[in-house]
């Protein structure tokens, strides 16, 4: 099926899902839920470890993926951003990285064929999340200290390699490299797909999607998006773009700049608006799909979807409005520069 | 720009896109040790924050891309990389150019592609060791998302001619594009620049070649880019900047227009092109070009009008026409010792009182020697010189001095207070240690500026150093010492000083001596003025602070509150500083499967003697650099005698040395004698046990190594030179090496000779070639050892180039430097050797090798083994070196004292 996907995105705009976190806080959820039985006697709090409700609670993900793909998303991501045993180790779960990965992969392959059955004209696909991790590879979480790293180019590679092998063992039809913060991280990341790759002799399509932090339309790591297109573009991407910590509104420039320079397609999933003061994203589906058909009518993108706060009915209109536009075209790009 | 063929793209913080428009990228190359001495020796100190300045500067000086390589002999070059990588990653205004990853060794390549976000560029590979490896890494290279600059060079070689610079292009394109899939535009060539008008017929095409080569490449290999090192092409024109500077404006010119889009520029070394002579430009390019069978004559007697116009004449004689004393000053400026008799004496008759010509016009003129050194327009070289000038003037007027003195002893009416000299400043080598140089250039640097010297010189004892500064009423003390326990000596004579009550000022250097131990051991322990002097330039001016009536006691305060403060940082700073257990350390051990290794059995079990070794052969070994910097000459030779500002004086330092060598060699002036010892052993702990035999069941000796301790990153051993043998316990028969070797041996009467001359210059000048000497000579035994003696690198084949950076397998450690700094395993290394016999060298009480010329070491052989520092040590490590060698605490702790992390 992920063989049509570049076919696919030539000829119309795919829709990503919406937010994961936002839904699962829809369910009142207890430590017990977390823990379910298969980590009953684990001695730490797993409370807020929503990667794993795909082992514990997995009708709770399973039923969030549906309501994605109902509302029309074309893919959706699985329930695995903090899958790493850096980000896990925070839980004392790092040897539960591999099930993790596996679970989550596997029953968002079950919805994605499910749908795809009541509908194959329209197939589903599942993008498998690879997340930022919370270390930076080039930056030093100590001031005094600027030559110091928290964790290394390997120690990523490795950690990367483990997510990746449970994520392609679980059936994903994409990877989707995401919230890429320190760009150094996400080439760890790109290293140890190609690595896994490699070994299996088999390829998936890559998607990353880099982080604008702030005003300055730098990453966290200080890059431009230009550079950053730059420090990514030695793998044949299947796409490159942006996502979270801005809305759609703010991320318009550096989205333009991805248009006019990748020559992989492009994709956006911003947040439902900036935060208000409760730390609440409360731009509605209205709102955000008016922003979203800013860019398209710009020709900008080939795939949309939303980040933290969004839901089914931000996806829904976005989906709505990804219907009445063309994709950009790259061969277009091509002839207009 | 999307698609488009022929972009190279790259990154730091912000893109950099190389396109046809952009011309040219200029590649900034001063952060690369192989090529600034500063940068190298700011690494080496690791004073990372100088060395970032160094950064910067060339970011705003305009570099687009930032050359960084830390090749070097002394250095880890990973740990240095990643480090330097690391702190670059945090100075935004530097991070944002991409990074050019500069290294011969592939694993300090692949460590910095693992510190780098950008897009960088590696620098380089090719096919010199085969296909299959340059598949392997331009496979890596790729996957870490970086361009790839390849080197016209394969298994036969170095491409020398347009066809095997197209031949190796074209495969080595061809296999990145077909079989690694690397992207075009991210491959570039640098198709060698070799020089021209070298005088070689062979030679005369090199720049043709190269310009084909590139014009080829860019029309044969799409996408592929072509950069290079410019400067090689005028290397035989070194001294003479303006053709040099000629020939890069103009080949740049061509290679440009053939296609060249990237390179290592100075810009300082570049003429604009419209802006060459036309004469000139016309006879640059016949070579360049290759126009004309006598091109190269015809530039060579072009060059000499050139760099001889407007000197040359001029200086012969029209300065004879001036007053005497404007020729005093002139033979003192321009160190010229012909016609000195004539003129003092023609001054001793005009001014009647002799010491009225040496404190009038001789003095006068040596202060324009001061003040020019001073401000940088003259350099040590011929500051000695004119200091031999002086001293002959000097000797001159010796007679009718006394004559004088005589007479005025006879006169009732004499001051008796009165001296004659008007301040003095004692100089010693300190007890234990030989080493001289740095204090005799220093000693004629401060006559040069009307000091009176009274030079010790080397051993000299606290008590005789103290009894004569007061019978001589000196003004100062200079103390100098090279090895690490004259800084103790030092100390001592500060105690002594302080016991004595004395007030006067204490001037401390040489090379192992610094500002940090002088306020932190030193001047805590005397109560009158200490302070450290940097080198033979700083003195000058701290004499005078220290001397001087109105400035000296503000001045003595400055100075010890100064070091008050720096003794203050120094206490906080190791705060910071961890270190672990030593027992931890241990277990982080250099990890090595000493089962596979290859154990290599020397040709002989035992010691081998070489008693007057040719010096021809040490000749060829010589690394100049260090040479230059004995006369505070900074560069890297031969390129130093490029420079602008140095380069002409270091030419002639340079003929010189080439002259004295040669007498030296022609008539057996010095002896080198060497001897080498091989023999089976194992490391056991931190311990090298030497055995007498294959049989291991007779322990010869045990030398005792001494383990890193600072606290190390994830997968970073501590190292300690006992990792580098297979340990007892692998039940594998390990092998270790010694040699101790001297350049030396009959010195004195040469130096005896020189001094009697007044002739400072030659003494200075046969002591540093005999260091030299001594140097190249531990070089070309260390060649032999691992070709022949040993025999663990038969097929090496290196050039003098390599042997410098020291990129042959295996180390060559001496006690008393970073990776061993305990100077009492010289005594353990000399007793197996024989040595003291064998070679004629003496170990002073300090542990110092005299003749001072002379090197001892160990020998590791295996490829893991590489040189490192040890750094700071905690008590536990102490206790147990101690113990392990038979010492007291207090006794390691006194030679070890540079290397404790905590106060005594």
């Amino acid at each position: 099926m992920s063989r049509n996907i570049k076919e696919i995105l030539k000829e119309r705009i795919l829709v990503l899902d919406g937010a994961m976190g936002t839904m699962i806080q829809r369910h009142p959820l207890e430590e017990e839920d977390f823990k379910g039985e298969r980590f009953k006697g684990h001695p730490h709090s797993l409370k807020g470890n929503n990667d794993l409700l795909s082992i514990t609670r997995p009708e709770i993900i399973k039923d969030i993926h549906r309501q994605y793909f109902l509302a029309g998303a074309d893919i959706v991501e699985t329930n695995t951003f903090s899958g790493t045993t850096i980000a896990q180790a925070d839980y004392h779960l790092e040897d539960a990285v591999y099930e993790i990965n596996f679970e989550s992969a596997k029953i968002a392959r079950e919805v994605a064929d499910e749908i795809t059955a009541q509908e194959p004209h329209k197939p589903r696909f599942v993008a498998g999340s690879i997340g930022p991790t919370n270390r930076t590879a080039s930056l030093s979480p100590d001031v005094n200290d600027p030559g110091f790293r928290a964790i290394t180019f390997d120690e990523l590679v490795q950690a990367y390699k483990e997510q990746v092998i449970a994520l392609t063992d679980g059936g994903v039809d994409l990877l989707l490299v995401e919230t890429v913060f320190d760009t150094l991280n996400a080439k760890a990341a790109l290293f140890a797909i190609e690595e896994v790759s490699e070994e299996k002799g088999k390829e998936w399509p890559i998607m990353v999607s880099g982080t604008i932090t702030d005003a300055s339309g730098r990453t966290l790591s200080g890059q431009t998006t230009q550079a950053f297109l730059i420090s990514v573009s030695h793998m044949p991407l299947l796409s490159i773009g942006l996502n979270c910590a801005l809305g759609a509104k703010q991320l318009r420039p550096y989205l333009e700049t991805l248009s006019e320079k990748a020559d992989f397609f492009t994709s956006a999933h911003p947040n439902a608006g900036l935060p208000n003061e409760f730390g609440q994203y409360d731009e509605s589906p209205e709102e955000m799909a008016e922003q979203i058909e800013d860019f398209l009518s710009s020709n900008f993108l080939n795939i949309v979807g939303g980040c933290c706060g969004t839901t089914p009915d931000h996806i829904r209109a976005i989906a709505e409005v990804a219907s009445r536009y063309e994709p950009r075209s790259l061969e277009r790009q091509i002839i207009q520069d | 720009m999307r698609n488009d063929n022929s972009t190279l793209q790259l990154s730091g913080l912000e893109p950099l896109i190389v396109t046809p428009e952009s011309n040219f990228v200029n590649v900034g190359e001063r952060t690369n040790v192989t090529g600034s001495k500063r940068f190298a020796r700011l690494i080496l100190e690791e004073k990372f924050d100088d060395a970032l300045e160094v950064a910067r500067d060339q970011v705003d000086g305009g570099a687009q891309i930032l050359d960084v390589n830390m090749d070097e002999g002394m250095l880890d070059g990973k740990e240095a990389m990643v480090k330097f990588l690391n702190l670059i990653a945090a100075e935004p205004d530097i991070s944002r150019i991409p990074i050019m990853i500069d290294s011969s060794k592939w694993e300090i390549i692949e460590a910095g592609l693992k510190c780098v976000q950008g897009k960088c560029v590696v620098n380089s590979i090719s096919l010199k060791e085969g296909e299959e490896q340059f598949i392997a890494h331009a496979k890596k290279v790729k996957r870490y998302g970086a361009a790839v600059i390849v080197m016209a060079f394969d298994e036969d070689g170095q491409a020398d001619s347009y066809d095997r610079r197209i031949e190796i292009c074209k495969r080595s394109y061809d296999i990145l594009v077909d079989v690694v899939k690397f992207n075009k535009n991210d491959i570039i060539f640098d198709p060698n620049i070799f020089p021209v008008a070298t005088g070689i017929e062979e030679h005369n095409n090199n720049a043709v070649d190269f310009f084909m080569a590139t014009k080829w490449i860019r029309e044969n290999l799409p996408g592929a880019h072509v950069s290079g090192g410019v400067s090689n092409v005028s290397f035989s024109f070194r001294g003479n900047n303006p053709v040099r500077e000629a020939m890069h404006s103009a080949f740049l010119y061509h290679a440009i227009q053939n296609g060249m889009d990237m390179g290592i520029v100075n810009p300082t070394m570049l003429e604009i092109y419209s802006d060459i002579p036309k004469d000139l430009l016309e006879r640059v390019e016949d070579v360049l070009l290759n126009r004309r069978p006598d091109s190269t004559e015809r530039l060579l007697d072009f060059a000499e009008t050139v760099k001889g116009e407007g000197k040359k004449q001029v200086k012969d004689d029209a300065w004879r026409k001036e007053s005497v004393e404007k020729r005093l000053e002139h033979a003192l400026v321009k160190g010229i010792i012909e016609f000195i008799d004539e003129d003092t004496e023609e001054t001793r008759q005009k001014y009647v009182s002799p010491l009225k010509v040496i404190e009038g016009p001789l003095m006068d003129g040596m202060n324009v020697v001061g003040d020019l050194f001073g401000s940088g327009k003259m350099f040590l070289p011929q500051v000695v010189k004119s200091a031999r000038v002086m001293k002959k003037a000097v000797a001159y007027l010796l007679p009718y001095l006394e004559e004088e003195k005589e007479a005025k002893r006879n006169d009732p009416n004499r001051d008796q207070t009165k001296t004659d000299a008007g301040r003095k400043i004692l100089m010693a080598t300190v007890k234990g240690d030989v080493h001289d140089i740095g204090k005799n250039i220093v000693g004629v640097v401060l006559a040069c500026n009307n000091y009176e010297i009274i030079d010790m010189g080397v051993m000299v004892p606290a008590d005789k150093i103290l009894d004569k500064a007061i019978e001589e009423h000196v003004d100062v003390i200079g103390l100098s010492g090279l090895i690490t326990p004259s800084l103790d000596e030092m100390v001592h004579v500060a105690k002594e000083m302080e016991r004595r009550k004395m007030k006067l000022p204490l001037m401390v250097g040489g090379a192992t001596t610094s500002r940090i131990h002088t306020a932190v051991k030193i001047d805590p322990v005397y109560s009158g003025p200490v302070v450290h002097v940097l080198d033979a330039s700083k003195s000058v001016p701290v004499a005078g602070e220290l001397i001087s009536g109105e400035r000296k006691v503000e001045y003595n305060a400055e100075i010890k509150q100064q070091y008050a403060k720096l003794r203050e940082d120094h206490a906080n700073r190791k705060e910071i500083k961890h270190y672990i257990p030593y027992n931890r350390a241990l277990g982080n051990r250099l990890k090595v499967d000493w089962q596979k290794k290859e154990y290599v059995k020397p040709s002989f079990i035992g010691n081998k003697v070489f008693k007057n070794f040719d010096l021809n052969i040490i000749r060829k070994y010589i690394d100049w650099t260090p040479f230059f910097q004995t006369w505070m000459l900074k560069g890297k030779y031969p390129r130093i005698f490029e420079n602008e500002t140095i380069g002409e004086e270091a030419r002639k330092l340079f003929d010189d040395a080439q002259k004295v060598l040669d007498e030296v060699i022609e008539n057996n002036l010095l002896q080198a004698n060497g001897v080498v010892g091989l023999y089976p052993a194992n490391s056991v702990g931190d311990d090298i046990e030497v055995y007498t035999d294959e049989t291991r069941s007779e322990v010869k000796t045990v030398f005792h190594s001494l383990r890193q301790q600072g606290k190390k990153g994830t997968g970073i051993p501590n190292l300690s030179l006992a990792d580098f043998v297979a340990p007892k316990d692998s039940g594998k028969i390990d092998y270790v090496g010694g040699f101790a070797v001297t350049g030396g041996l009959g010195i004195e009467p040469l130096v005896e000779k020189y001094e009697k001359d007044h002739d400072d210059y030659n003494s200075i000048m046969i002591k540093a070639i005999a260091d030299r000497l001594a140097e190249a000579f531990a070089e070309a035994m260390h060649a032999i050892v691992r070709k022949e003696l040993w025999g663990y690198a038969k097929n090496e084949t290196l050039d003098n180039e390599s042997l410098i950076k020291e990129s042959y397998q295996g180390i060559r450690p001496a006690p008393g430097y970073p990776a061993c700094p305990d100077h009492t395993e010289k005594p353990i290394l000399f007793d197996l050797l024989n040595a003291q016999e064998e070679t004629g060298i003496i170990l002073t009480e300090s542990m110092a090798m005299y003749p001072a010329s002379s090197v001892s070491g160990l020998y590791f052989m295996h490829e893991e083994a590489k040189y490192f520092g040890l750094g700071k040590i905690e008590k536990d490590q102490v206790q147990d070196y101690a113990k392990r060698k038979g010492m007291t605490l207090e006794e390691a702790e006194k030679w070890l004292s540079p290397n404790l992390a905590y106060d005594l």
